[in-house]
């Protein structure tokens, strides 16, 4: 596959994922502010905020305004519209790779999603756009999973999406943990559906929401797909079939770099990792830094030196 | 989407009131309620059907356009409005022998232009035995000094050609301009078969129309055919300029249905005269690039420079025989409007045939006699600059202004080679329906012909259509749009 073709279908994936991962936040974040509980709407969103876009939240910006900037403001790198359109754009370069149905729905999803026009304090239009990326996030999946060849160009879009993933699920453990000796129930509730969690946990751990539990579960519970534990290993299997089409690349590094990640969340009790939780999350998200380096190197952007030699 | 109703669906007939012959040919009807027969199931459709219908049909067609991305971007405010190209409901149906005589036609044109090329870039004897002149073909825009005496592959120079034809008040189909460079439109005239069939399914399947959905194999049959020799298995590439060029879609689009890579110049890279191009594998060996980019932009070594759309290198690659391209470099001058008056006796002079189909008559400016009777009579007439294509360039002598037509006159004066006239033709029009009733407006015919081991024409090829009512220019740059073409089996 061309370069070029790997590098877009890798930004696509993580472009949608990234525009996901806001939506499920906003969404159980939302529904969270509507009840008066112990910690205040503002902290609540502040928390929301930070975990999606840390550049806005040092501005302290109002509830309101955070959410329709989070939805729909064209400047912000995070916002919902313009990760929606950097995937369709990544998409539209590389229109051919993909099959006719997704192109399809993305590009209809995207001209539903920016065709928005609103209102700075309309909150439920902000919230039908969440819901629609929702519906066409999953609706995404299923027809990816259905219509794509599971060649080279899949593994791509599934090392985005989950890179992404473990990243965003880092960043939103430690906004929620960092504050854990105040949160209630309804907090755990908020963070549990942040990762369309809730249903899933209350079957493995009852309904009984302690913080240890729910850490464990989305850190390190290797069946449930929101999980870093989950997201790691497609990681590594996308990783491992790339390496096993071309077998004249030279992947050690790749290999030493996913192999140390994955022994992160493999061979760990959640009680070890608790008092040091910030420090852990964020040597993944350095991690999972490295490894998108390495993989650009190593397939995307080597010199033509490398090439002629091998 | 919003489904609009009529409440006062009016019946069919009403749809057809403002039809109104105008002296060109018309497609479907011989006179006023007397449809030819090829129309007649189109007709009888159009009789039941009433405008809230057609619309909603319409609706329909223009959503899965919207749908599919085939689509273009309208700059001029931050988000980039994206439009649907215009399109028209209405089929234009072509009968089994009326292609048959296109077919044959463009067979023989394509033929003799092939063997034109390959002479003028090598011995030349076109010009020595006196039937073109040298200084017509010396001057042309898109000639290409550096192709002299390079063998390109299989001896074929126009791989992909876009033919517009078109018909005459008497109803015969007539060459207007051959497209011998990058023709575009193939995607449409794929895509809007797919959403006719699913708008008037039993109509198209009562008309028994020729398919043309075999295009992308004949066309990658057509691209391995030039591979250079001991390529036994070549790897075929779609050169585009990028995601911003407006035919980007098309590019995407065939490169899909053949199944080939899509790369752009900065995917390739020559090295030793080999072209590769770059994957995550590491560097792939390239054979056949089918280039979507003007000869100019190829490569930054030997034509314009700066160019970042081509690679470095590409032309010496091409000299050592280790690339082919289609099309060919150099094909332009061929499609030359001032040469184009020479075509009939090109056809002569290498097939010893009289051409099938005819050329409009057209006067070169470069010929003082010519030039005068032209001059005194603008009005009458079409001028059009020798190189430019899309309809830019051009006078239309009865639509024009005196100080349009002085300032013409200006232009034919300082640089008379740049320039030729043509009688201003009546195009033959179609039923399209417009603003809820079906209306005739001008079209003509743009079939595609591949030229690998055999000649290919594929039975259909883009009409387009003057959507303006009296309009005479197609181009979808200038308010044209376009209809899907039926050719029927029999």
């Amino acid at each position: 596959m061309l370069s070029r073709v790997a590098d877009s279908l890798y930004w696509m994936s993580r472009y949608f994922e990234r525009a996901d991962n806001a939506a499920r936040v906003l969404k159980a974040t939302y529904g969270l502010i509507l009840n008066p509980a112990k910690f205040s709407t503002e902290e609540r969103w502040f928390r929301a905020v930070s975990s999606l876009a840390p550049g806005a939240a040092a501005n302290n910006v109002d509830p309101q305004r955070a959410l329709f900037l989070l939805v729909t403001d064209p400047e912000g790198a995070f916002s919902i519209m313009k990760c929606i359109s950097g995937a369709r754009e990544n998409a539209r370069q590389v229109r051919e790779e993909i099959s006719y149905e997704m192109w399809e729905h993305l590009n209809r999803l995207f001209h539903d999603v920016t065709g928005f026009v609103l209102q700075p304090n309309d909150d439920a239009g902000a919230m039908r756009v969440v819901s629609l990326v929702r519906e066409g996030s999953y609706r995404l999946s299923g027809i990816s999973a259905a219509t794509m060849n599971y060649d080279e160009a899949w593994h791509f879009i599934q090392l985005g999406k989950y890179i992404e993933r473990a990243c965003n699920l880092c960043v939103l453990l430690d906004a929620y943990f960092v504050v854990d000796k105040h949160a209630d129930d309804l907090d755990w509730v908020g963070l549990l559906s942040s990762c369309a969690a809730f249903e899933a946990y209350c079957k493995a751990c009852t309904a009984e929401l302690k913080p240890d539990r729910i850490a464990n579960f989305l850190l390190l519970k290797p069946e449930f797909p929101y999980s870093v534990r989950f997201s790691l290993d497609r990681m590594h299997e996308a990783l491992t079939s790339i390496s096993n089409l071309s077998l004249s690349r030279r992947t050690e590094k790749i290999e030493r770099l996913i192999g140390r990640l994955r022994s992160m969340v493999a061979y760990v009790q959640v009680g070890e990792i608790l008092a040091g939780l910030h420090k852990y999350l964020a040597a993944i998200i350095e991690q999972c830094r490295e490894l998108h380096a390495a993989v650009h190197e190593l397939y995307i952007d080597y010199p033509i030196e490398v090439a002629f030699q091998s | 989407m919003i489904i609009e109703t009529d409440a006062t669906d009016r019946g069919g007939e009403e749809t057809l009131r403002h039809y109104e012959l105008n002296g060109a040919y018309d497609e479907m009807f011989r006179g006023i309620d007397n449809p030819r027969k090829q129309y007649r199931p189109l007709h009888n459709l159009l009789l039941t059907l009433g405008p809230g219908e057609l619309r909603r049909s319409k609706q329909e067609a223009d959503q899965s356009f919207f749908n599919q991305g085939i689509t273009f971007t309208v700059y001029g405010n931050d988000k980039g409005t994206e439009r649907i190209f215009p399109h028209d409901l209405l089929p234009r149906i072509i009968t089994a022998a009326e292609w048959d005589t296109i077919e044959r036609g463009l067979t023989q044109r394509i033929t003799a232009l092939n063997l034109f090329l390959k002479d003028i870039y090598h011995d030349a004897k076109i010009i020595e035995d006196g039937v073109v002149p040298g200084s017509i073909i010396y001057t042309c825009k898109h000639y290409r000094r550096e192709m002299r005496g390079i063998k390109v592959p299989r001896d074929i120079y126009i791989t992909v050609v876009g033919t517009d034809l078109i018909r005459n008040p008497e109803g015969k189909f007539v060459v207007l301009e051959d497209n011998l460079r990058v023709p575009s439109g193939v995607s449409y005239m794929l895509t809007s078969r797919r959403v006719m069939k699913q708008i008037f399914p039993s109509l198209f399947q009562k008309c028994r129309v020729r398919p043309i959905e075999q295009y992308s194999q004949a066309l990658l049959q057509t691209l391995r055919f030039l591979a250079p020799e001991g390529r036994s298995k070549p790897t075929v590439v779609l050169l585009t300029p990028g995601s911003y060029n407006s035919a980007y879609f098309e590019h995407t689009y065939l490169a899909r249905q053949m199944g080939i890579e899509l790369v752009e110049g900065r995917d390739l890279v020559v090295h030793d005269n080999i072209v590769y191009m770059r994957t995550t594998f590491g560097l792939q060996r390239v054979d056949v690039i089918y280039r979507r980019i003007d000869d100019d932009f190829l490569d930054p070594l030997v034509f314009e420079g700066g160019s970042a759309l081509g690679a470095v290198g590409l032309f010496n690659a091409y000299r050592a025989g280790n690339i082919a391209f289609a099309n060919a470099l150099g094909t332009g001058v061929a499609d030359d409007k001032a040469i184009y008056a020479y075509v009939p006796k090109i056809i002569r002079y290498y097939l010893d045939q009289d051409p099938i189909l005819e050329n409009v008559e057209t006067f070169l400016m470069s010929d003082p006699a010519q030039r005068d009777l032209v001059c005194q009579r603008l009005d009458q007439y079409v001028v059009k600059a020798v190189g430019e294509s899309g309809g830019y360039g051009m006078l239309i002598g009865p639509h024009s202004t005196e100080q349009e037509r002085s300032e013409f006159r200006e232009k034919i004066m300082a640089q008379p080679r740049n320039y030729i006239a043509q009688p201003t033709i009546n195009l033959s029009t179609a039923p399209c329906f417009v603003d809820g009733n079906i209306e005739p407006r001008h079209v003509d015919l743009r079939p595609y012909v591949l030229y690998g081991e055999k000649i290919t024409i594929i039975p259909g090829g883009l009409t387009r259509v003057a959507l303006r009512k009296g309009s005479l220019v197609v181009n979808s740059s200038q308010g044209g749009g376009s209809k899907d073409t039926w050719v029927l089996q029999n």
